[in-house]
């Protein structure tokens, strides 16, 4: 699938004829999309539309609850996560995760970071992890603030800190992809401030998807948007199109407010 | 003068209900606590005469004579002052010092029962002529209560001056031992996985129904369980420590189990997604972040399933081990007793002396009760997560 006349290879995560089931509810509807590359893609949509369970078929979160079905591929440069040669272990290394309450473990702010790095094996303990924790918290925004208390508890920050501290741990696995399940809504507008500017820092490294309620959010952050309604993707486009030339009437209700 | 325009002529009832309701719960626990009160302080004043015990200055004379017929060792007017099992350890006193051959010896000697008790100035039975000698004594001021090591150093016996807890605390001491190391690891292990690794199906909610509805048997069924299983079929030696051990443990299970799945079940599950969106392995979130964030929980259910255990008599009852025990067990597989059997003996024993033996084992139960709990606070402060 081509948008805009772009080439295949800018394209990261691909999704194909992609449906979800939880139980008898058909949560997730046909979607087909593609996710370019070192690019802020923005789902939205009203409560309940599947942008957040769209989401977590991705990275395979959806396998932890009981009674799901998923039917489609989704594609992460060009090979189905679902395929039954892929271990769902090195889907979730390779794309991390972001969520909405800041949810850092409730351990040092050092061991936060090194924790998953020292289980894959990415680094030694040592001068290693010490370095790793220096970039990954220079990266995510938060070195000046904690470099001086990296081995008192990461539940001791406030929430903007905890989610910067989590966002330093997702990137800490050298992922190639970040999912953030809106992960400002818990936050303060300054916290979400510089969370978002943290974001249009790291699409450099790394191609982010977001969920977000936040429209301007949305339209401040993203390149591309796209547009959920009751399980289905009713409209995905660049960010400016779709948000001053909604093609859908369902889409132009909610970006103007109509309805949430 | 205005009227009060906070007036509500339904309120003046409103408060007095509640008033009313406020003082029945505070009556409730002033109820509760005059009951513990006054059990403990009764206990304790019973118990209070068995930590001292009577002794008497009198010759001992070490010869061929008294060694073969030991009451012989003490002269005539002492005999019913002296204690029985006290002369009785005096072949054994020779054996371990031979110099102590063809000597008189005026030394401090535990004393009877009986006399025991008529310086404590309970019930007795001395005769009038016993009782001049204790007279005469007590004006040479050679009798006088010590403190009771023997209580303290020595095992049972049907002696009553000469019985003491010490073979049942060891008995206790060694089946708690074999209880924590089977129930402990066995119960977290299954609380671990009924919590965080089964998938919910009709198996494992069979499972954990019957669980639940193991820790409202009635013990004694676990004994005659244990009785049936490890007795009659392993053919494991019966009044033992490790048989007892193994009961308990049972009994025990259902107890840590669902107090540790409650643990378990209060470690947030953004912890869980934290880890797997990390990439973590569910084993390595389990043992890296939800059992460090629940093992000060499971610490202390467990130590609340061993404070239930230490004070269990029934099923052991059934498995023999409310044998007469005079020596101290040394393994697990010798014959052996725990405390609440002891006070269960104890209690039922016509002698006067027994009685304060039994409120004296009362007392060191709940002291070790008491320590147990206190472990388990300390515990919980020491390993608790600060969020």
């Amino acid at each position: 699938m081509k948008l805009n006349g772009k080439p295949d290879s800018d394209i990261k995560i691909k999704a194909n004829g992609l449906n979800l089931w939880y139980g008898e509810n058909h949560a997730i509807q046909d979607i087909n999309m593609a996710i370019h590359k070192n690019k802020i893609t923005a789902l939205i949509g009203p409560s309940g539309c599947g942008k957040s369970t769209f989401l977590r078929c991705i990275n395979r979160m959806n396998d932890l609850i009981d009674q799901v079905r998923i039917k489609g591929e989704i594609q992460v440069e060009g090979k189905n996560v679902y395929d039954n040669d892929v271990d769902v272990v090195a889907v979730r290394k390779r794309i991390g995760m972001v969520f909405q309450q800041p949810n850092p473990f409730p351990k040092s702010i050092y061991d936060n970071i090194t924790y998953a790095p020292l289980k894959h094996r990415l680094v030694k303990k040592g001068y290693q992890c010490d370095e790793l924790v220096e970039s990954s918290l220079t990266a995510a925004g938060l070195w000046l603030e904690v470099k001086d208390k990296l081995h008192s508890p990461g539940t001791a920050l406030s929430g903007g800190q905890q989610q910067r501290l989590c966002i330093a741990r997702a990137i800490a696995v050298k992922p190639d992809a970040i999912l953030m399940d809106e992960p400002t809504s818990a936050l303060d507008p300054i916290s979400t401030e510089k969370i978002e500017s943290l974001m249009m820092e790291l699409k450099k490294d790394y191609t982010i998807v977001t969920v977000t309620h936040n429209m301007q959010q949305a339209h401040r952050t993203a390149d591309y948007t796209a547009y959920f309604h009751l399980g289905k993707l009713v409209e995905f486009n660049e960010t400016d199109a779709l948000f001053s030339n909604p093609k859908h009437a369902l889409t132009d209700s909610y970006i103007k407010g109509r309805f949430g | 003068m205005n009227p009060n325009p906070f007036y509500d002529p339904s309120l003046k009832y409103r408060h007095r209900s509640a008033n009313l309701f406020k003082w029945f719960t505070r009556g409730s626990i002033l109820f509760t606590l005059a009951f513990l009160l006054f059990f403990l302080f009764d206990m304790a004043r019973t118990a209070y005469p068995a930590l001292w015990q009577t002794y008497v200055k009198v010759d001992v004379s070490y010869n061929d004579k008294s060694a073969r017929m030991t009451a012989r060792a003490v002269s005539k007017k002492y005999r019913k002052i002296v204690s029985r099992a006290w002369l009785r350890t005096i072949p054994k006193q020779l054996e371990e010092y031979p110099e102590l051959l063809g000597t008189t010896v005026k030394q401090w000697v535990l004393a009877d029962d009986q006399v025991d008790q008529y310086l404590k100035e309970h019930h007795h039975n001395l005769k009038q002529k016993t009782i001049s000698v204790v007279e005469e004594l007590k004006i040479r001021n050679e009798i006088e209560l010590q403190w009771n090591a023997v209580f303290f150093f020595r095992g049972d016996s049907k002696i009553p001056e000469y019985a003491g807890i010490l073979s049942a605390l060891v008995g206790s001491v060694l089946t708690l031992l074999v209880t924590m190391f089977i129930a402990f690891p066995v119960g977290v292990m299954t609380a671990v996985y009924l919590e965080e690794f089964s998938r919910d199906n009709w198996l494992t909610r069979l499972i954990e129904v019957n669980i639940n509805n193991l820790a409202a048997i009635p013990s004694i069924l676990f004994g005659l369980l244990g009785l049936a299983v490890f007795i009659n079929l392993f053919g494991l030696p019966r009044s033992s420590p490790l048989v007892g051990g193994l009961t308990l443990a049972l009994m025990t299970l259902p107890i840590i189990i669902v107090s540790s799945r409650a643990a378990l079940r209060s470690v947030p599950d953004s912890i869980r997604q934290a880890g797997y969106g990390l990439g973590l392995t569910r084993v390595q979130i389990v043992q890296g972040h939800v059992l460090p964030i629940a093992f000060p929980g499971i610490l202390t259910g467990s130590i609340i399933g061993l404070a239930h255990a230490m004070g269990e008599t029934a099923p052991l009852i059934i498995i023999g081990m409310i044998a007469f025990i005079p020596d101290s067990p040394t393994t697990i597989t010798d014959a052996a007793t725990v405390l609440p059997a002891q006070i269960f003996t104890w209690a039922g024993m016509p002698e006067r002396a027994y009685v304060e033996k039994t409120a004296a084992g009362i007392m060191v139960i709940l002291l070790i009760l008491f320590c147990l709990n206190a472990v388990a606070i300390y515990l919980r402060k020491k390993y608790e997560i600060k969020w």
